[in-house]
């Protein structure tokens, strides 16, 4: 693999790690714009512009974007983030110049009345479509409670009032003000020359307009707070947590990583021997997420009603325990191998390195081969696990329930009983 | 989040084992021939190196899923599922996730209507050392009576959760409405059922049908054949053969059915007969399928979604049993416009056949073609394509002659298809706050 990096007469910069042992080439354009870039008054816009990219520029019509990216029989979409909208395509290698031409065809929709109209219906069935999913909602409400007040609170897909009030004019100006090049970075991952996607990211390119925008950084204010959102309709209750972890720029990052999977994995993890093995609980997972300028714990449990008390109880225990002793040298071993056997195979596929690649650019500019990656993780110790456990202690802030529950029976300031 | 990730799933599920290898330019298939043989025991293995890769994946097929499942004691293989990873061959649950999380194995043990499969990945060097560990929750699970509960309440747990989520729960109910039982039946198991259910029953689906006489192994990656041999035969070679008995058939639902539901959508599914995989017509469907909703061009997410705007989800994808196969379709949409939705989507279906293009097939090849040499970058879908082919099939399709009978279909030939398979009767499921009018499927029969 080799990595080479560039920019464009027009500013756009351009990162590629090239193979010539993979059969297929994928292309991304990451985006800095997401929900904690928009305004109350647009809120839900970042991802709605996301489906109207798809319906075309001056040159392809709806159907023709769609028509093309199958005709050259690629793998393509979209999705909208917090903080970043990526739009990809994966193909053969003979088919990236048509997949490029069309995906920088979407930096520059036309937003058309009539598409913008039209989709407006199919974004409020996708706001549907999540309501019938209790842990999205779950997960709506954590992030709005947990970031209160913080631009990371805000709803990626909106409400059905603030998407019926929003007009093409509005998402035209958000566009303007988010897609330009101080905000997007193109990537390229698999089997093609670096001097080929330059020149065709040259030809293809060049209408992006120079730009340059800023995102406020405020820190995060949790509040202690336990908040259920009551359906009466469900059997399960679905309850997430968060707290404060290492921010995306925080070289303890990994060791969180590693941390989360020791005490929160799937399987074989602290919490699934507490938990999960026993039959107390469907799911408790253990994840840490990273943030521009923030970061953050995050604990899922799925299970009964009648059990949730004491199974927050429980892992309440799992991480107390886990602050004041640390984990042991054999879970950490296991952790390692685990993420180590992730990176390798997740980076066998172009799709997976180019998520990889324009992760690490986005976040922090800066190329991370999978050596290096695994290398880091073999190098982190019970010293850096400790170090992290003092900065961050397991500590979670705010809980949110859904399901028929009315009371969790968990105190705001120790998220426990 | 322009379309979810399910959408693409099924996507792929049309090319699973559909096509097997290919390669670049002239013969953009590159892989090396699969070579199989058969253990003492009746074991099936079979293997494709892979030497771009550097890991390996296996799947291990039993027949002892959902079907197998006694009457009143729906969920029995399901429970038995949670148990393999509780403790084997004298290795406590702990001690065995250690070994394998050790060994960076990636694994999974999941339970479908045909098979209990499981499934596992790691770097290539190190998948000689798992197969042991494979092998040992197959062959010498513990069955522990204090592991039952737990392993039972787990299946209790996510068959509650099913009840919270109706677009899953759908998939469940369509498929109890299209096939007659047991193959209706839910391998995930019945509420219902399951407080009757007793580890003796357990053991019982264990010593009846986790037997290697018609169980599949398929091993793809950068491995070496010889040495794979020689670890399965140690691996597996004490595993107790059994004949395998033959299944009763029985009856199925009739449809309409509505299960009222306090959701936001209206969710609607459709089921109708198609060919399974093993039948000489079978790409004529895929063809067909992948007209109605291969991609983002197709016909249904063209009308039903880009021109109306009626949905964010809607798609069709092929289901196939060893015996029969079934296209299966769905839609979620807000209340009240569930009942265009259904009636837009049923006439597209209908009308299939009209006005079929080259440019239209083309696309499909061209998205079949991508598909399959993208398979060539990941080891476990390939794992996963062996061993479903063999079960299927009884062999791996050559790339060659999956290449050609693809680019040899033509309009006409996939036209008649659809013409002659149309729906003479449509299986209708919808959850909801409210029942739809089905005069538009019911008046197909």
């Amino acid at each position: 693999m080799n990595f080479q990096q560039t920019t464009l007469s027009n500013g756009l910069t351009l990162i590629a790690e090239t193979n010539s042992s993979v059969h297929s080439v994928a292309a991304g354009f990451f985006v800095r714009a997401g929900s904690r870039d928009e305004t109350a008054d647009v809120s839900g816009v970042s991802h709605f512009l996301e489906h109207m990219a798809f319906k075309g520029d001056d040159k392809f019509s709806a159907d023709d974007v769609n028509r093309v990216f199958d005709e050259i029989g690629a793998k393509y979409n979209a999705s909208t983030s917090e903080e970043i909208t990526m739009y990809y395509a994966a193909v053969l290698p003979e088919y990236l110049e048509r997949a490029m031409e069309l995906l920088s065809a979407l930096m520059q929709p036309a937003l058309r009345v009539a598409d913008f109209e039209m989709e407006k219906n199919v974004i409020l069935e996708e706001i549907s479509m999540y309501e019938d999913q209790p842990s999205f909602v779950c997960y709506d409400h954590i992030m709005s409670t947990h970031f209160a007040g913080h631009p990371l609170g805000q709803s990626i897909l909106g409400t059905n009032a603030s998407i019926t009030a929003l007009t093409a004019e509005q998402m035209q100006n958000y566009h303007r003000s988010r897609y330009h090049t101080g905000n997007i970075t193109l990537a390229v991952a698999g089997n093609c020359r670096f001097e080929d996607i330059v020149a065709l990211a040259e030809k293809y390119c060049s209408r992006i307009p120079k730009g340059e925008s800023i995102r406020a950084l405020p820190e995060v204010m949790a509040q202690p707070t336990v908040r259920t959102v009551v359906r009466d309709s469900s059997v399960q209750q679905h309850v997430m947590q968060m707290g404060p972890g290492p921010k995306s720029d925080n070289p303890l990052r990994f060791a969180a990583e590693l941390l989360s999977v020791v005490v929160g994995d799937d399987s074989n993890s602290r919490l699934f021997w507490e938990l999960v093995d026993p039959g107390h609980a469907e799911s408790a997972d253990l994840g840490y997420s990273e943030y521009d300028g923030a970061g953050a714990w995050m604990n899922y449990l799925a299970c009964s009603p009648e059990d949730v008390a004491e199974n927050l109880a429980r892992c309440k225990k799992v991480f107390d325990e886990v602050n004041v002793n640390s984990i042991h040298a054999d879970e950490l071993e296991q952790a390692r191998n685990k993420v180590a056997s992730r990176i390798v195979l997740r980076g066998e596929r172009p799709m997976g390195r180019l998520s990889s690649l324009g992760g690490n650019w986005m976040y922090r500019h800066e190329y991370r081969p999978i050596a290096a990656d695994l290398q880091t993780i073999r190098s982190l110790t019970l010293n850096d696990i400790r170090e992290v456990l003092n900065r961050f202690p397991i500590t979670m802030t705010t809980t949110v329930a859904v399901g028929p529950l009315k009371d969790l029976g968990v105190c705001p300031d120790t998220a426990g009983p | 989040m322009r379309l979810n990730s399910s959408e693409f799933r099924y996507e792929e599920r049309f090319c699973q084992g559909l096509f097997e290898s290919f390669s670049k330019s002239q013969n953009p298939f590159m892989l090396q021939s699969p070579q199989s043989f058969r253990l003492s025991n009746g074991l099936l293995v079979i293997v494709e190196p892979m030497l771009d890769v550097q890991s390996a994946a296996v799947t291990l097929l039993v027949p002892a899923g959902g079907v197998r499942d006694a009457d009143g004691r729906c969920g029995t293989a399901a429970i038995l599922t949670e148990m393999f990873t509780r403790g084997a061959g004298g290795l406590s649950a702990r001690e065995l996730s250690a070994a394998m999380d050790n060994l960076g194995l990636q694994r999974s043990i999941h339970v479908g209507n045909a098979h209990v499969t499981f499934s596992a990945a790691t770097t290539a060097d190190r998948i000689i050392d798992a197969l042991p560990f494979i092998g040992r929750m197959v062959t010498e699970p513990h069955l522990a009576d204090e592991e039952f509960e737990p392993a039972r309440d787990l299946v209790e747990q996510s068959l509650m959760s099913l009840e919270d989520e109706p677009r899953q729960r759908l998939g469940k109910v369509l498929r109890q409405y299209s096939y007659a039982a047991p193959w209706g039946n839910s391998s995930e198991g019945e509420l219902t059922d399951l407080p009757a259910i007793t580890n003796e029953d357990v053991r019982r689906h264990y010593q009846q049908f986790i037997r290697p006489d018609e169980a599949i192994l398929g091993i793809a990656g950068n491995v070496n054949f010889d040495q794979i041999r020689e670890t399965t035969e140690t691996a597996f070679g004490g595993w107790e053969s059994a004949p395998v008995s033959d299944l009763a058939g029985g009856t199925m639902p009739l449809s309409p059915c509505h299960i009222e539901h306090d959701s936001a959508q209206t969710h609607i599914g459709l089921g109708w007969n198609t060919v399974p995989y093993r039948d000489a017509r079978y790409f004529e469907a895929w063809a067909s399928v992948s007209l109605l909703s291969g991609g983002m061009s197709s016909r249904l997410f063209t009308e039903v979604r880009e021109r109306r705007g009626l949905c964010y989800a809607i798609s069709a994808s092929l289901s196939t049993l060893r015996d029969e196969g079934r296209v299966f379709a769905y839609a979620g949409t807000s209340t009240e416009r569930a009942q265009e939705t259904l009636d837009v989507t049923v006439a597209e279906i209908l009308r299939l056949h009209e006005g079929i293009t080259e440019d239209e097939l083309q696309r499909c090849k061209a998205r079949a073609k991508s598909s399959l040499i993208m398979q060539q970058e990941s080891t476990t879908s390939r794992a996963s394509s062996l061993a479903r082919d063999m079960y299927h099939l009884g062999r791996v399709v050559s790339l060659d002659e999956i290449n050609s009978r693809i680019n040899a279909l033509s309009t006409t030939q996939v036209r008649d298809f659809t013409i002659e398979y149309a729906p003479k009767a449509m299986v209708l499921v919808t959850i909801g706050p409210h029942a739809l009018n089905s005069a538009c499927v019911t008046s197909l029969s």
